[in-house]
Parts: structure tokens; C-alpha cells; sequence
């Protein structure tokens, strides 16, 4: 899914702030269009006011200033259990008291279903995250991964059009999290539901979203599906937040059709792509993956710039190898390469030159 | 490493079967426990139930006449019930008042059959005070003496207390007595006070446990989600009244509620109710209501809030987002997980209500009083056993309601802190 206009959106934060204290925004300018069917994630780090998004779309914190439409509706008004929205709490919620099957009930019980309706729709429920067998059995009896899939069930169990999940699996080992991010992709799949994800682990934002918000500091960087947000970062804040990132202090030295020329402090010169960056002399950051910096020297890119590296540290990784150079004076510029047949291993101490296809450096913001 | 031997039993690797070394390692350590706990069980023993055990012995055992009357008692053995009393007898009983006239006993061997007959006490003092002018025939010594003395229903209560263990002090406990023949009946009308004191106790506690449930479940649930500082603040208000001495707190709620208080004259300025129409608030039930229910509220918010505080805002919330109304969250997510602190809050107020004393003496007035106030009145007369056997009603009533509590909700539903 690509940009959604806020006009087919199903959700839409329209210059939406946020301040509990009356003296700091948390949530500064929101603008965000959530298409119906899409899978968005919130991600960002600590702070940066994910939750409070979205505790402002459930209903339990309301917007300081601007306006909160659901399916064409504002809601900023309308309580939370009207809203009519399924929610996964990072830590459950499941209620203690009540078996799984009371559990599941409970959101039909007070939309007045009839008992027969109910088993039926909480059998299927609980068969759709396979734990029918469990449901006589208090939430405690439960391990964390079978609690995670009850609160997955009870949020879908009353067909809710839009389910929000705030770090559902932060609680669970990484095998664990791995198996219910599938589980939970493939239920949005078949369910066609909207689902609003808040995470702080990029790679779960990666691999499950349609299209990723990057949080900060009450802002959202960029919002974009993840390959872009992988590949061409707005600014350098999401460069060096998403992934392992080179980053190289220069001026630039020159500008033509985006192509930049970029004169390092310690005196050479890198090719790069300008992003966010324009006039002659502005200081920027230049932003590299690792595994896209080539240093055989039949593989550099022809015609383009190329700049001395010393190999610090091999580290051998299996798949790959991962190794620490020094480059324009600093001690952290890091290359990867896949472990092919015939991949050299360098050794600490070699000397070697290494360079990149210019679209793959991106100058950035010095920030 | 275990093995496994060809019985099937496992052994440590040096070859000890493992269950004999798991309990030598367990007990080292429940050896350890014990010296960590046996200055608190030694403690708990000497100043729990021992006086405890004390206390339940009193209420069955009076040795005031079997002590002192040995004759009569030896008469009473070799004759069964119902023998009328003979010239041997009376001899025997003669001989007795002559001791008791000497070690100056009559009084207390005459209060315990005086338990067991109203009205006996002075009969005995009275013929002991002249017991060395009786001579033979006995019989008709004593039947000159006083008439009453032929009178079988007298020596039924001496043949009684005969025995120093007896249960008559439960009789009076639950106002039944014993009738000349035997049988146990009723005390006349207006005479039975204790079992409508049981009930009003009891009643009046439930009263006292409701009211402090109601006034204290919106302050503990204040305090359990207003923020820390300010929770603070307003746990110290809580607490304040257990910095202030028990007497202070009454006499003040003397001061506000007596007729001619701060509550009546700001009534009367204000013109609710005239000078003539002054309320009574002390003295009386409603004092005794008020002032407990303001003493023992702590002991209800604390249980609660000590529940409250551990259940976090997002069961509410994901209730609310599954599409309570507030009050269906309240009522089948938030008040169930809540249970534990009420069952606490209120077992522990309606016990210390139960047996509370201070209070009601100070500002109950007449109708305000309950059993422990009466327990303490007999103390004072030093009719101990009576004192002790309603004690032990008292305890035993406690136990039923919680053994009903443990049946209801579930002791281990419990939760103090
Ligand atoms: N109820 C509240 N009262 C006051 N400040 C709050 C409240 N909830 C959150 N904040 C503040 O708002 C900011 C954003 O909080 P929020 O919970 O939205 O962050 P987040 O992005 O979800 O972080 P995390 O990844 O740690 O969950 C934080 O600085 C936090 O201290
Ligand atoms: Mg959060």
C-alpha cells in the first residue's frame, strides 16, 4: 500500500498535539492518513510518543488540539467503548478472574449476543489462533505466547474493523516473537482488518507493515513502506535508526541533479546522493550501508570517488563477514560481506581501498 | 548424577538413595527456619495461647465449692442423683461451713453456687457466719436455721458445683438454667440479656463492617490511582488518626456529637432543627456506630488499597475497548479483582469490631454497650468464668464466621498488604 490520501482514509490524525502537563508537547504535529486494510506501524524509540497515539485513537487520552477521524467519523468525543476499535496490550490484560472462554465472551456479553452466537464466535476465534483446547483455563495457567494468542483472539473476537497492538510480543523470547509476527501478519492477511502496530524493534516494523511511521521526539521522520525506509531515509535521524549505518562528517563540495560531491573533514572526496541537503558549503552527514560498500577493487564502481581504508577487525559470522575499518580518521566504519565462495577474508592491518555506487551514500542532514 | 538402582529407586551419585538425601538437605534447612522463627513462636505462645488455653479452662472450671466443701462433696459421690438429703448429710455439710467459717471461704464457695441457683450466696454466708452453733441432729439444725435448706432445688445447685468442672457458665452465657429436677430451661423473660447481647454485637459489627466498606472503597481506589506524591499526602491523613490516642479521637466525637455539640448547635443555626429537636448522636447506638466506624475505617482502606494498587489501569482500559460501559468495567472487572482486599478489609473490621471495648464504654451509653463491655464488667466483679465462657462464645463465634468465609470466598482469597 503507498501514500493514502486522508480523503479514502480509514483512519486520519489531522494536526493532532498531545501535552499531559500543559508545559511540553509529547505528540507535536500528527498528520497521518491510515489506509482501511492497512498494516501501519508506529516505531520509534523510547518516549517518542507511540502509546500515547495510540491511547489518543482508543479513547483514553484525548487530543489536546486537532481532530481524530475513524471511518469518516471524528471521534474525539466518542468514549472508548463506542469507538468499537480491539486493542492488545503489551501486557494482556486478560482478566484474571475469568476463564479464556469468559475472556473471549466478555466483549459480546456487553454487546448484548445471545449465548449460542457467542460459544459460536468464540470458538471460532480461539480456533483461529489454534487454542480451543485451552479454553476452561485461567489466564495464569497460561504461558506468555499462549496469553499473547488469547489477547489476539478477544481483540478480533467482536470483528472490530481497526485492532490496535502496542508491542504485543515485547514480552516474549525472540523464537516466540518471530513465530507470532507471522501469526499475526497472516491473521491480517486472511481477516482483512486494519491493524495500527506499535513497536520499538525495527526488525518486527521490517518485516510485518505495509508502510512504517518513525516516531521521534513527537514527530513522525518519515512514513514510508519499509524498503524505502531501509533504503533512502529521509534524514539522518531514520538513517541511523533503521539498520547499521556508516556515517562520514563533510561539507559539500558540490551539487548537480542530486548527484552530490562531499569533501570530508580529514580532506577526501565521496560521492553521494543528496537528500535533504542543497547549497554549496552546507555541512552534511553521508549516510552508508555496510553491506553496500564494495572494496574489491574490480567491483568499485567505475569513474566515481574511492577513499583509503586500514582493516582494524575480522569478524567471522557464518553467513557473513563483518569488519572494522578505520576511514577518514574515525574508528567505527563497519562493511559487511556475504560469505560466497572465494570472498576474500581481509586481514587487521591490510590496507585496502573501498568506494559505493553514489545512490547508495545519501547526504543527509548533519543534525 | 542420579542413577537408577535396579529397584528403580534414584540414588546421588556416592550412591544414597536420592529421597534420603533430599530430606537430610531439607532438613538443614527447615532446621534453620525454625531457630528464625522460635523467638516469635515462643513468644506467641507465652502470650497467646497459653492465656488463650487459660482462659478456655476458667470458663469450665470454678473449684469455689468442690475445694472447699469436701464432705458434702464425698456425701455427693457415694449418693446418686436425686437422693434426698439424709441426717449424713447434712452432718457433712455442717462440717464443711465450720471450715469454711475458719479459712474464711464462704464467700467464694457460696458465689459459685450462687451461679448455678440466684440466691444462694447469702444462704450459704449467712449459715456459715454461724456455723459453729450447729449441733446434732444437723437436719433439723439447719431447717431452723433457714427453711430453704430442705428445699431439693439447693442441694441440686450444691450437688452441681460439687464438680469443679462444669458447663453452667455457658448456661448463663446463653441465658438457660437449670431446674430443680435437672433439666435445663430458659431464665425467665427479663432476665436474658446475654443472647440478645450476642446478636446486637454482631448485628451492630455488620452494621459498622458495611458502613466502613462503603466510606472506604472510594478513598482506597483514590489512593491506589491518584499519583505518588499526592497518594502520599493523603495515606498520611489515613494514617493520622493512628498517631492521635484512641481517647483523644473519642472525646473529640463526644464534643461534636453530645446534645449541646458543635454538629447540634450548627444544626440549629442553620435552622434544620429547632433547639427542642437536638439530635442524639451520643450516648447511645449511633454513637457507638459513628465512633468505631471512624476508628476501624484504616483497617478497611489499607487491605483495599494494598489489593487496588496491583491492578493495573489496563485492565480497565482493555474492558472499556472491548466495549463496557464504566460501569459493567466496575462491576465485572474491576469489583472481582478487588474481592481479596474486601474479604480481608471486612474480616478484619467486623473482628475488631466484634470484641471492642474502649469505645462503647466511652460513648455508648446504655443501649450502646456490647458483650465486651460486659465480659469486662464481670472481670471487674472478678467472676472470672463467667467472663471466660463468654469470651470463648465471643472467640467461637469469630471462628464460625470465618471458618464461613474460608468456605465462601477462600482463606487463601485473603490479602492484607
Ligand atoms: N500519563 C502520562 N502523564 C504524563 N506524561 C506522560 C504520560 N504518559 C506518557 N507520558 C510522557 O509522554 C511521552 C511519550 O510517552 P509514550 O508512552 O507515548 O512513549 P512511547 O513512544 O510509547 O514509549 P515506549 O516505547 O517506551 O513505550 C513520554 O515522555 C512520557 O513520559
Ligand atoms: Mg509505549
Amino acid at each position: 500500500m503507498v501514500a493514502v490520501s486522508s480523503t479514502d482514509a480509514f483512519v486520519v490524525f489531522d494536526h493532532v498535539q498531545k501535552s499531559y502537563d500543559g508545559t511540553s508537547l509529547v505528540v507535536k504535529d500528527l498528520n497521518l492518513a491510515i489506509g482501511k486494510g492497512e498494516f501501519l506501524t508506529m516505531l520509534g524509540p523510547s518516549g517518542s510518543g507511540k502509546t500515547t497515539c495510540l491511547m489518543m485513537l482508543a479513547g483514553f487520552e484525548t487530543a489536546t488540539n486537532g481532530e481524530i477521524t475513524l471511518d469518516g467519523r471524528p471521534i474525539n468525543q466518542v468514549p472508548p467503548h463506542k469507538r468499537g476499535i480491539g486493542m492488545v496490550f503489551q501486557n494482556y490484560a486478560l482478566f484474571p478472574h475469568m476463564t479464556v472462554g469468559e475472556n473471549l465472551s466478555f466483549p459480546l456479553e456487553v454487546r448484548g449476543m445471545g449465548k449460542s452466537d457467542r460459544e459460536a464466535k468464540v470458538k471460532r476465534a480461539l480456533d483461529m489462533v489454534q487454542m480451543y483446547a485451552f479454553i476452561n483455563r485461567r489466564p495464569s495457567q497460561l504461558s506468555g505466547g499462549q496469553q499473547q494468542r488469547i489477547a489476539l483472539a478477544r481483540a478480533l473476537v467482536f470483528d472490530p474493523k481497526l485492532v490496535l497492538m502496542d508491542e504485543p510480543l515485547g514480552a516474549l523470547d525472540k523464537q516466540l516473537r518471530e513465530h507470532m509476527q507471522f501469526e499475526i501478519k497472516h491473521l491480517h492477511e486472511s481477516l482483512g482488518i486494519t491493524v495500527v502496530y506499535v513497536t520499538h524493534d525495527q526488525g518486527e516494523a521490517l518485516t510485518m507493515s505495509d508502510r512504517v511511521a518513525v516516531f521521534n521526539d513527537g514527530r513522525i521522520q518519515q512514513l514510508a513502506p519499509p524498503s524505502d525506509l531501509y533504503e533512502r531515509p529521509d534524514n539522518s535521524f531514520v538513517a541511523g535508526f533503521i539498520g547499521e549505518n556508516n556515517k562520514l562528517h563533510g561539507t559539500l563540495e558540490d551539487v548537480s541533479g542530486g548527484r552530490a560531491t562531499v569533501r570530508l573533514t580529514t580532506g577526501e572526496l565521496i560521492d553521494a546522493t543528496a537528500v535533504n541537503v542543497s547549497t554549496k558549503g552546507q555541512s552534511t552527514l553521508v549516510s552508508i550501508r555496510p553491506e553496500r560498500v564494495e572494496y574489491k577493487p574490480e567491483l568499485l564502481p567505475a569513474g566515481a570517488h574511492t577513499i583509503d581504508a586500514e582493516v582494524l577487525e575480522f569478524i567471522y559470522m557464518g553467513d557473513m563477514f563483518r569488519t572494522r575499518l578505520r576511514v577518514a580518521g574515525s574508528d567505527d566504519f563497519v562493511i559487511k560481506s556475504r560469505n560466497t565462495l572465494g570472498q576474500r577474508m581481509l586481514a587487521p592491518g591490510e590496507k585496502i581501498k573501498i568506494g559505493w555506487a553514489p545512490q547508495d551514500a545519501r547526504a543527509l542532514d548533519p543534525q | 548424577m542420579s542413577q537408577i538402582t535396579t529397584n528403580g529407586d534414584l540414588t546421588t551419585s556416592d550412591g544414597r538413595p536420592l529421597k534420603a538425601a533430599l530430606a537430610a538437605a531439607q532438613f538443614r534447612a527447615k532446621r534453620r527456619a525454625f531457630f528464625l522463627v522460635a523467638p516469635l513462636l515462643l513468644f506467641i505462645i507465652v502470650s497467646f495461647i497459653l492465656p488463650i488455653g487459660q482462659m478456655l479452662h476458667r470458663s469450665v472450671f470454678h473449684d469455689g465449692f468442690a475445694a472447699n466443701a469436701p464432705d458434702v462433696k464425698a456425701w455427693f459421690a457415694v449418693n446418686p442423683d436425686g437422693t434426698a438429703p439424709d441426717e449424713a448429710a447434712y452432718a457433712a455439710l455442717a462440717q464443711d461451713f465450720k471450715a469454711m467459717k475458719a479459712d474464711k471461704t464462704a464467700g467464694i464457695a457460696g458465689t459459685r453456687v450462687n451461679y448455678t441457683l440466684p440466691e444462694t450466696r447469702s444462704l450459704i454466708t449467712a449459715t456459715a457466719r454461724v456455723a459453729d452453733d450447729l449441733a446434732p441432729p444437723y437436719k433439723d439444725a439447719f431447717l431452723a436455721l433457714n427453711p430453704k435448706w430442705g428445699d431439693a432445688a439447693v442441694w441440686q445447685a450444691m450437688r452441681s458445683a460439687s464438680s469443679a468442672y462444669t458447663a453452667d457458665f455457658y448456661l448463663i452465657s446463653t441465658d438457660r438454667e437449670r431446674a430443680a429436677d435437672g433439666t435445663i430451661q430458659k431464665v425467665p423473660e427479663n432476665t436474658r440479656i446475654y443472647i440478645y447481647l450476642f446478636v446486637k454485637t454482631f448485628l451492630l459489627s455488620a452494621v459498622i463492617t458495611v458502613i466502613c466498606f462503603f466510606l472506604a472503597f472510594p478513598v482506597a481506589h483514590l489512593l491506589a490511582t491518584l499519583p505518588t506524591a499526592r497518594a502520599n499526602l493523603m495515606m498520611i491523613l489515613v494514617l493520622l488518626p493512628f498517631w492521635t490516642s484512641l481517647l483523644v479521637r473519642t472525646t473529640s466525637w463526644i464534643v461534636l456529637l453530645q446534645g449541646q455539640g458543635v454538629v447540634n448547635d450548627v444544626l440549629i443555626a442553620l435552622g434544620i432543627v429547632g433547639d427542642d429537636g437536638r439530635l442524639k448522636m451520643m450516648y447511645n447506638q449511633a454513637g457507638t456506630i459513628i465512633v468505631m466506624t471512624h476508628v476501624l475505617l484504616p483497617f478497611m482502606i489499607l487491605p483495599l488499597y494494598s489489593v487496588m494498587k496491583t491492578i493495573p489501569p489496563s485492565y480497565a482500559r482493555a474492558a472499556r475497548s472491548l466495549g463496557a460501559t464504566s460501569w459493567t468495567t466496575f462491576r465485572r472487572i474491576y469489583l472481582p479483582q478487588t474481592l481479596p482486599g474486601i474479604g480481608a478489609g471486612a474480616l478484619l473490621v467486623f473482628i475488631l469490631a466484634v470484641g471492642y471495648y474502649i469505645t462503647p464504654a466511652l460513648v455508648g451509653g446504655a443501649d450502646g454497650q456490647l458483650i465486651s463491655n460486659f465480659i469486662d464488667f464481670h472481670m471487674d466483679k472478678s467472676n472470672w468464668s463467667l467472663a471466660a465462657a463468654l469470651s470463648a462464645m465471643l472467640l467461637g463465634g469469630v471462628l464460625v464466621l470465618y471458618w464461613l468465609y474460608d468456605r465462601l470466598v477462600g482463606i487463601d482469597n485473603l490479602k492484607l498488604g
